[in-house]
C-alpha cells in the first residue's frame, strides 16, 4: 500500500533452515541426561561439520558464518547438549588468529585476564581454574597476557570439578610445561571477553526455550482438578510470562551476534550489544527457571525429570564468561560516560 | 528425548527474526536529531514524560508535516510521501525519545492513516489523509466504554439504520484529545449479538466529534490534566459513507490492527525522558558497583526490546502481522516503563515534583502518575499473556 515496499536490502544472510534441522536431528538423537563429554554426539558434529561450523575452511572449519553458529548454539542449549562447541570456536580463532595450529579434536578455551600462567619462552606454569571441558579436551588454548598459549591438558595435574549443571569445570596446573606460543593480536582480552559472552547468551537463551517447551508440554499434560494445569490461568499468566523472557533473551542474543557480523567485534557497538544480550539472557534465566520450576511442581525438582537439563544450565551459564551483574556494571559505565545527551545515540548506534 | 524434541519443535518463535534498519536511515535519523535540537535550543517546547498522551502541540505538529514526518506511509497520492514504516519507526523513536509533543497527531498518524488505506473508501481516503499528512486533521479512537475495557466486544453503542445513514446512540470512554480532535473511530454494534458469536454485529464508524448529538465531557487523570473524555452520542446521525470498511466487520478490522499498535515504540519510550534525567542526575554522582548495575540492567533491557521492537516492525513491513510478539513487546516494555521510575527512586533521592517546570523532579512526578496507565492501554498487560498463552497452545 505504500511507495516503497523495501526494505530489508541491507539484511544480512539468513540461515539455512536446512542447517537448523540439521543440528535439532543430531541433538534430539543425544543422551543429554549422561554427565561429561557426549563423545558419541562430538563424533556426529564433527561428521556433520557442525563441530568447527564457523571456523574458516582453510583452518580446518565448515567455513560457516557466525549467524549460522549462534543458530545452531541456540539448538545445542535447549537440547542440552554435553560438548565443547562454544569452547571450540573460541579455541580456534584464538589459536588461528595468533599464528598458531589448530589441533583437531573438541578444544576448550580460557581467557588468562588475572595473569594465572606464567610464559617463558615455550614453557608454561600456574593454575587455570575452572577450565570448561578440559579433561576432554585435545588441548587448551588460553590467552594470557599478550600471548596464545596452546596446552595439552594431559601435560597438567588435573582437579575435577563442575558447575551446577554438572558441566566438567577443571582445574589445571602446569609446571614447566612445553606449549605453542605466538604473540596474540592488539585488544584480544576484550575481543575474546564478548565472543565467550556471546556464545554464553547464545546458548542461554537456546536453554531458556527448552526450559519453556518442556514447560508448555508438562502443563498440557499433567492434570489436576480434573484438568491439564495449563487450562489454569494462573498457569497460563506464569507461562506468558516465562515465554516473554525468552522472546526477549532470544531477540538479544541474536541481534547482539547481527550486530557483531555488521560492525565487527572491535567496535563500540559490538560491546553494548555483546553485554546487553548477557545481561538480558541472564535475567530470563532466572525468570524461565523459576516459573519452569514452579509449573513442574516437585517432580521437576528432582533428578529423574529431565528438566533440570536445561534449569541447572541456565543457573550455571548466568555466572559464567562475566555474571550479569559484571556486565551490567560495564554497561552502566559506557552510560554514564555517555552522559544524558549521549545515551540515545548509545542506544541506537 | 522424543517427546522434548516435540514440544521444542511445536513451540512457536516468540518474536520474528532480527532486522536491521536500512542504511539510509541513518541520514534521516541525523536530520530528525538536527531538526529536535533546533527545537529544544529555540525553547519550543519540554521534554515531558508520555507525550504521546499529553504532549498536545498542533503547531508542533504542522512543523513535523512541513518537513515530511507525518502521514510518511501514505502514498504521495494521497498527500502522504510513500516512505516505508521502518523510516516512520526512525522518525518515531527519535520523537519520542526527546520527548517531543507529538499527542495531536498521533493516533492519526499512527493507526487511522494505515485504518484508511486497509479499509476505508476512495472518498474516505481522499477526505482524510491529505489533512493527516499536513498534521493539521487530528483523530481520537472510541472502543472502552463504561462496562467494556478489555471485553470489547460487550460494546453497547448502538446504531440503527436511518435513511442515508445510520443514528448512533451510547457512550465511549477514555477517548484521549477527543476535546480537541476532529474525528474518531467508534467501535459500535450495528446487529444485535449472536448466540456463541458476541464479536459479529460490530462495526466501525467514523463519527465527526463535532457532529449534532455528540457530547464531549473530560475525565481528569490523576494529575488533573484533561487529556481523557467520555464521549456521549444521542441519536447521532453518521451518513453510510461514513463506514469504515464493511458493516459486521469491526471485529476482524480491529484486532488485525493490534499488532500495530502494540510493540512500537510509544510501548517502551514513555518514561525515557527520565532515564535520560537520571543520567544526568548521575553525572558525577560517586555511584558504586551496585548503581552502575542497576542502571546498566535498565539499559540492557531498554537495548533488547528496541531490537524486538525492530523486529516485529521488520515483519509488519514485510506484511505479516506477528500477534503473539507485538503482545510481548508490550507486556515487557510497558513493565519496563515502570521499572525507570523504580530505579530513579532508587538511585536519586530528589523527590517527585509536579509543580516544577521541568527536570528530573517533575518527569519523575509526570510518569509515576502516568505509569498506572502504561500497563491498561491498548489491551491490559494479563489479556495480553492471555494472547501469548493461545500462542503457546494453551488455550
Amino acid at each position: 500500500m505504500t511507495d516503497v515496499h523495501d526494505d530489508l536490502s541491507d539484511a544480512l544472510p539468513e540461515v539455512d533452515p536446512d542447517l537448523l534441522e540439521l543440528a535439532g536431528s543430531v541433538f534430539a538423537d543425544a543422551d543429554a541426561t549422561g554427565t561429561g563429554l557426549d563423545t558419541a554426539l562430538w563424533d556426529n558434529l564433527e561428521q556433520t561439520g557442525l563441530a568447527r561450523l564457523a571456523v574458516a575452511e582453510d583452518a580446518g572449519g565448515s567455513g560457516g558464518t557466525l549467524l549460522d553458529l549462534a543458530a545452531v548454539l541456540v539448538e545445542a542449549g535447549a537440547y542440552a547438549a554435553r560438548v565443547p562447541l562454544a569452547e571450540t570456536d573460541l579455541a580456534c580463532r584464538a589459536a588461528a588468529g595468533a599464528g598458531l595450529d589448530v589441533p583437531a579434536g573438541p578444544l576448550t578455551f580460557a581467557l588468562d585476564r588475572a595473569g594465572a600462567l606464567a610464559v617463558a619462552g615455550d614453557t608454561v606454569s600456574g593454575t587455570l581454574a575452572r577450565v570448561p571441558w578440559a579433561r576432554s579436551a585435545a588441548a587448551v588454548v588460553v590467552l594470557t597476557g599478550g600471548s596464545v598459549v596452546v596446552l595439552d591438558p594431559a601435560a597438567a595435574t588435573v582437579v575435577e570439578g563442575t558447575n551446577v549443571a554438572e558441566e566438567p569445570r577443571d582445574t589445571l596446573t602446569w609446571d614447566g610445561a612445553r606449549a605453542a606460543v605466538a604473540a596474540a593480536p592488539e585488544g584480544a582480552a576484550g575481543e575474546f571477553a564478548l565472543r565467550a559472552a556471546l556464545w554464553r547468551a547464545t546458548l542461554l537463551a537456546g536453554a531458556a526455550r527448552g526450559a519453556l517447551a518442556r514447560s508448555v508440554g508438562y502443563a498440557g499434560e499433567r492434570e489436576q482438578f480434573g484438568r491439564p494445569i495449563g487450562r489454569f490461568q494462573a498457569i497460563q499468566q506464569q507461562l506468558a510470562l516465562a515465554a516473554a523472557e525468552v522472546a526477549a533473551g532470544g531477540a538479544a542474543a541474536e541481534s547482539a551476534a547481527r550486530v557483531v557480523v555488521r560492525d565487527g567485534i572491535a567496535a563500540p557497538t559490538a560491546e553494548l550489544a555483546v553485554a546487553s544480550a548477557k545481561v538480558r539472557t541472564g535475567e530470563a534465566a532466572t525468570a524461565v527457571a523459576r516459573i519452569a520450576h514452579q509449573v513442574h511442581g516437585a517432580i521437576g525438582f528432582t533428578r529423574e525429570h529431565d528438566l533440570r537439563l536445561t534449569t541447572t544450565r541456565l543457573w550455571a551459564w548466568r555466572e559464567e564468561d562475566g555474571t550479569d551483574g559484571q556486565w551490567a556494571a560495564r554497561i552502566g559505565e559506557l552510560v554514564l560516560a555517555a552522559g544524558p545527551d549521549g545515551l540515545w545515540p548509545l542506544v541506537t548506534a | 528425548m522424543g517427546p522434548v524434541t516435540q514440544t521444542l519443535t511445536r513451540l512457536p518463535a516468540m518474536v520474528p527474526p532480527a532486522a536491521e534498519l536500512p542504511a539510509r536511515t541513518d541520514a534521516l535519523r541525523a536530520q530528525v536529531r538536527e531538526f529536535l535540537a533546533a527545537e529544544r535550543a529555540a525553547g519550543a517546547w519540554t521534554p515531558r514524560s508520555d507525550v504521546w498522551l499529553s504532549g498536545w502541540d498542533e503547531d508542533f505538529s504542522r512543523r513535523l508535516a512541513a518537513r515530511g514526518w507525518l502521514g510518511m506511509t501514505i502514498p504521495t497520492a494521497y498527500g502522504g510521501h510513500g516512505a516505508s514504516p521502518l523510516d516512520r519507526y526512525v522518525v518515531t523513536e527519535e520523537l519520542l525519545a526527546a520527548g517531543a509533543p507529538v499527542a495531536a497527531h498521533w493516533v492519526a498518524d499512527r493507526q487511522i492513516g494505515p485504518s484508511l488505506l486497509r479499509f476505508g473508501t476512495e472518498e474516505q481516503r481522499r477526505r482524510f489523509l491529505p489533512g493527516i499528512a499536513a498534521g493539521e486533521v487530528y483523530f481520537g479512537i472510541g472502543m472502552s466504554e463504561p462496562d467494556s475495557g478489555s471485553d470489547l466486544a460487550s460494546v453497547r453503542s448502538r446504531a440503527t439504520k436511518v435513511d442515508g445513514g445510520w443514528s448512533l446512540s451510547g457512550t465511549k470512554v477514555w477517548t484521549s484529545g477527543g476535546h480537541r480532535a476532529h474525528a474518531f473511530f467508534a467501535l459500535v454494534r450495528t446487529s444485535p449479538p449472536e448466540e456463541g458469536k458476541r464479536h459479529a454485529g460490530l462495526s466501525q464508524l467514523i463519527v465527526d466529534l463535532h457532529a449534532p448529538g455528540v457530547t464531549v465531557r473530560p475525565i481528569p487523570l490523576l494529575t488533573g490534566a484533561h487529556h481523557f473524555n467520555e464521549v456521549v452520542f444521542d441519536e447521532v446521525f453518521v451518513p453510510d459513507e461514513m463506514v469504515l470498511g464493511e458493516v459486521g466487520a469491526g471485529w476482524a478490522q480491529v484486532t488485525g490492527e493490534l499488532a500495530f499498535e502494540r510493540s512500537g515504540p510509544e510501548r517502551f519510550l514513555s518514561t525515557f525522558p527520565l532515564l535520560q534525567a537520571l543520567v544526568g542526575e548521575l553525572a558525577g554522582a560517586d555511584l558504586g558497583v551496585a548503581g552502575r548495575r542497576e542502571l546498566g540492567s535498565l539499559v540492557a533491557r531498554l537495548w533488547s526490546l528496541r531490537r524486538m521492537s525492530l523486529a516485529v516492525a521488520g515483519s509488519l513491513a514485510s506484511g505479516q502481522a506477528p500477534e503473539l510478539a507485538a503482545a510481548v513487546v508490550k507486556d515487557l516494555g510497558t513493565r519496563f516503563e515502570n521499572e525507570i521510575i523504580d530505579a530513579a527512586r532508587l538511585l536519586v533521592t530528589v523527590p517527585p515534583d509536579p509543580g516544577a517546570d521541568s527536570g528530573f523532579a517533575r518527569l519523575l512526578a509526570d510518569a509515576v502518575l502516568h505509569a498506572p496507565g502504561f500497563t491498561l492501554r491498548g489491551g491490559t498487560n494479563e489479556v495480553l499473556r492471555g494472547i501469548v498463552a493461545r500462542g503457546l497452545g494453551l488455550r
